[in-house]
């Protein structure tokens, strides 16, 4: 009998037959049923793709048409009408203001609501006419290079299809008149001056959305949250506290970025510092309250994860930081309008490139304020008082 | 607003009809229950009876689906945020900061409650609490007893008047659990309402009163001999040898409804003492086995309770 026993656990311990596959197909079985039980998780599997093909398939243009620009016409005449006509035609350029005045004509470009400004000076269709070849000038926004070259490129045709279809003096190949662009702002076309103000946005949106994200989630995963919520703390009062220290993380973060890409990559900050720094501040507080909302909607961490993910990825595609946002379909540019990255490229690249002023920003500005409060004013509602 | 506590000043928690459903599942079932100031209450019950769920809707954590009363004086529904100011609560499972120490926790808690100097409290609960020299240890590295040390040491800091204790004990040594009930019964003696829930029969004779709760059900409520008196169970002490052949005869005979080992003896209880005897008759002359007429325990009465319940509501 002892004998059996003392044989028995050893013939026990032996290896069972394909006991590597049964192993791993237990582990299989489990993490299987474990996120079919993962709703959420089970739902990015199929938005995340979804998502970018519908985005990058739909929304991002890189050679973009129908461009916002602004005309300041100095003389009405059937030449000036035709030169416009034809660059309309080329599709890429849609006008959108009519300017009386120089200085009108800077403002827009330098807060965003145009890429281009066509002058077409007094004077210009007699000049033509008396061989002096005139110059008619086409300013850039050229911050953004991939928008505007494919644009300026097309103006090079465009003369002479201007000329075959209204003019008929002089030879055709002797150019009556010449077109000068003036690619403002960035006129080497150097990516690095467009990428490292908008890259300030990117980083901060992905660390502070996730900064806060997670921070509800973990206490309540860790169980930290049914003694917080016992003692007399009202909602607002935790979100302020979890958003406040993570402010000053993203403001010596901003700093990093500015600072190197200003040493390093020799971007310039023609504006205001103290602004860029005031909304710079703004665009985090925005942000780590967004995260602070998902972390109140979500269940747990892997889904505040998942969600900031969500939120990141539009983000980056439709925000103008990595295509231009003039570029997209109408659909898209309302998305992308309710994306506060979309509003702090503007402002990053207005400031540390155009010099631009808050007087010229506060449209942006704004819309980052309505979206913060937005998300604040979710969170506080949504946030659980009780453990029902 | 104080004086709509002062209406009631011997009460301390005063509940009716409460019911809680959790997913269609009644957890808590048309419970009510008084609660004297100054007393320790102890609160038992079997495992997902309902206990953390009342304890939770006296502090506010839970809305009750309907019932209501009050808790030192305040609407359970209508003031949570004042009975959060004045009530103590220690969860099942560690609920500080794992990841801050000991003085950090402390203060933490101390500056949500606006005590006026948080520092000098968290140091006085430090030195009450016999957590001096571990200070800076984070709270996550403490050990289980060190750790219910800590966390009583933080629903006292802001002076409350009613502490809510979850199972406070559950896995600590003998001797951590001693201190912390003396420590209880200091906190009563100062006027403190301690309401406590427990698994362990010693504890529940160490409250004032009790009450017993399973399935959602209040079962009995009482001081221990009440209890004990009103359960109308006899018992009989069998010693001697073969104990397991006792058990295994007399399992499912009339009259005879708990049969328990306690070491070296055998408790035989049964809810009608003229059926019980019958039973027992023909084992008495038996000369393996020493009977002896005894009252059942406070576990004895309890687990009859429990059969019964189950039989009540789970059938």
């Amino acid at each position: 009998m002892s004998a059996i026993d003392a044989v028995h656990p050893m013939v026990e311990a032996r290896e069972p037959a394909f006991g590597f596959w049964r192993r791993s197909y237990a582990m299989l079985v489990k993490e299987f049923i474990q996120l079919r039980r993962d709703r959420v998780s089970f739902a990015m599997i199929v938005m995340i793709p979804v998502m970018q093909l519908l985005l990058f398939g739909y929304a991002i243009n890189t050679t973009p048409r129908h461009l916002p620009t602004a005309v300041l016409i100095q003389e009405d005449s059937d030449l000036g009408r035709s030169i416009l006509k034809a660059m309309e035609n080329t599709a890429y350029f849609r006008f959108t203001r009519e300017v009386h005045d120089v200085a009108e004509f800077d403002d827009l470009l330098k807060s965003g609501k145009v890429l281009f400004g066509v002058e077409i000076p007094r004077g210009f269709e007699r000049a033509v006419r008396r061989g002096d070849k005139p110059a008619l000038l086409v300013a850039a926004d050229a911050t953004d290079p991939i928008a505007s070259s494919a644009a300026l490129g097309a103006l090079g045709a465009l003369v002479q299809t201007a000329l075959e279809h209204d003019l008929h003096v002089g030879d055709p190949p002797d150019m009556p008149f010449e077109i000068r662009t003036h690619a403002r702002y960035n006129p080497a076309a150097e990516s690095r001056l467009n990428i490292v103000p908008g890259l300030v946005g990117t980083i901060l949106t992905m660390t502070m959305l996730i900064f806060t994200a997670l921070s509800v989630t973990r206490e309540i995963e860790r169980g930290t949250m049914e003694s917080l919520l016992s003692m007399p703390i009202k909602p607002v009062e935790v979100m302020f506290g979890k958003i406040i220290p993570y402010v000053i993380v993203g403001f010596v973060q901003a700093s990093l970025i500015v600072g190197i890409g200003a040493l390093l990559f020799g971007v310039p900050i023609l504006g205001s510092v103290l602004l860029l720094a005031a909304l710079t501040t703004l665009f985090i507080t925005t942000n780590l309250s967004i995260g602070y909302t998902f972390s109140t909607i979500v269940q747990n961490q892997l889904q505040a994860m998942q969600l900031s993910m969500m939120f990141f990825l539009p983000s980056i595609l439709l925000s103008g930081f990595m295509f231009p946002f003039a570029g997209m379909p109408l659909w898209a540019q309302y998305l992308g309008e309710g994306l506060p990255l979309t509003h702090y490229v503007r402002i990053v690249r207005a400031i540390m490139l155009k010099g631009a002023g808050l007087a010229n920003l506060q449209y942006d500005t704004i819309a980052l304020i309505v979206l913060m409060l937005v998300a604040m004013t979710i969170a506080v509602t949504r946030f659980r008082r009780t453990l029902d | 607003m104080s004086t709509v506590a002062n209406h009631t000043p011997d009460i301390a928690i005063d509940v009716h009809g409460l019911t809680k459903s959790f997913g269609g599942r009644e957890v808590v079932h048309d419970l009510s229950m008084q609660v004297r100031r100054g007393t320790i209450y102890g609160f038992l019950g079997p495992n997902g009876s309902g206990k953390t769920t009342t304890i939770r809707m006296l502090c506010g954590l839970l809305t009750p689906d309907s019932g209501n009363g009050t808790c030192l004086g305040y609407d359970i529904r209508r003031d949570a945020d004042r009975i959060k100011r004045l009530v103590g609560y220690m969860t099942q499972r560690f609920s500080l900061y794992q990841d801050l120490s000991v003085r950090e926790n402390l203060e933490f808690v101390a500056r949500l409650y606006g005590l006026p100097d948080a520092r000098s409290a968290a140091r006085e609960m430090i030195a009450r609490i016999g957590l001096k020299g571990r200070e800076e240890q984070l709270a996550g590295n403490l050990s289980g007893g060190w750790k219910q040390r800590l966390a009583l040491g933080a629903c006292t800091l802001p002076n409350p008047r009613l502490l809510l204790l979850d199972e406070p004990t559950a896995g600590v040594d003998p001797k951590a659990r001693r201190d912390f009930w003396n420590e209880i019964h200091a906190l009563a003696a100062d006027g403190l309402t301690v309401l406590v829930s427990t698994h362990y029969m010693d504890e529940a004779e160490r409250c004032h009163e009790i009450a017993y709760i399973a399935y959602g059900h209040l079962l009995a409520h009482g001081t221990v001999e009440e209890v004990i008196a009103g359960s109308a169970l006899s018992t009989y002490t069998v010693t001697g040898d073969d104990l397991n052949d006792l058990t295994a005869e007399l399992a499912g005979k009339g009259g005879i409804d708990m049969v328990a080992p306690f070491g070296t003896s055998l408790h035989v209880s049964g809810r009608d003492k003229a059926a019980l005897d019958a039973t027992v008759a023909s084992y008495r002359d038996d000369p393996r086995w020493h009977w002896q007429d005894s009252e059942p325990s406070l576990e004895d009465v309890f687990i009859d309770l429990m059969g019964r319940s189950k039989d009540n509501f789970q059938g």
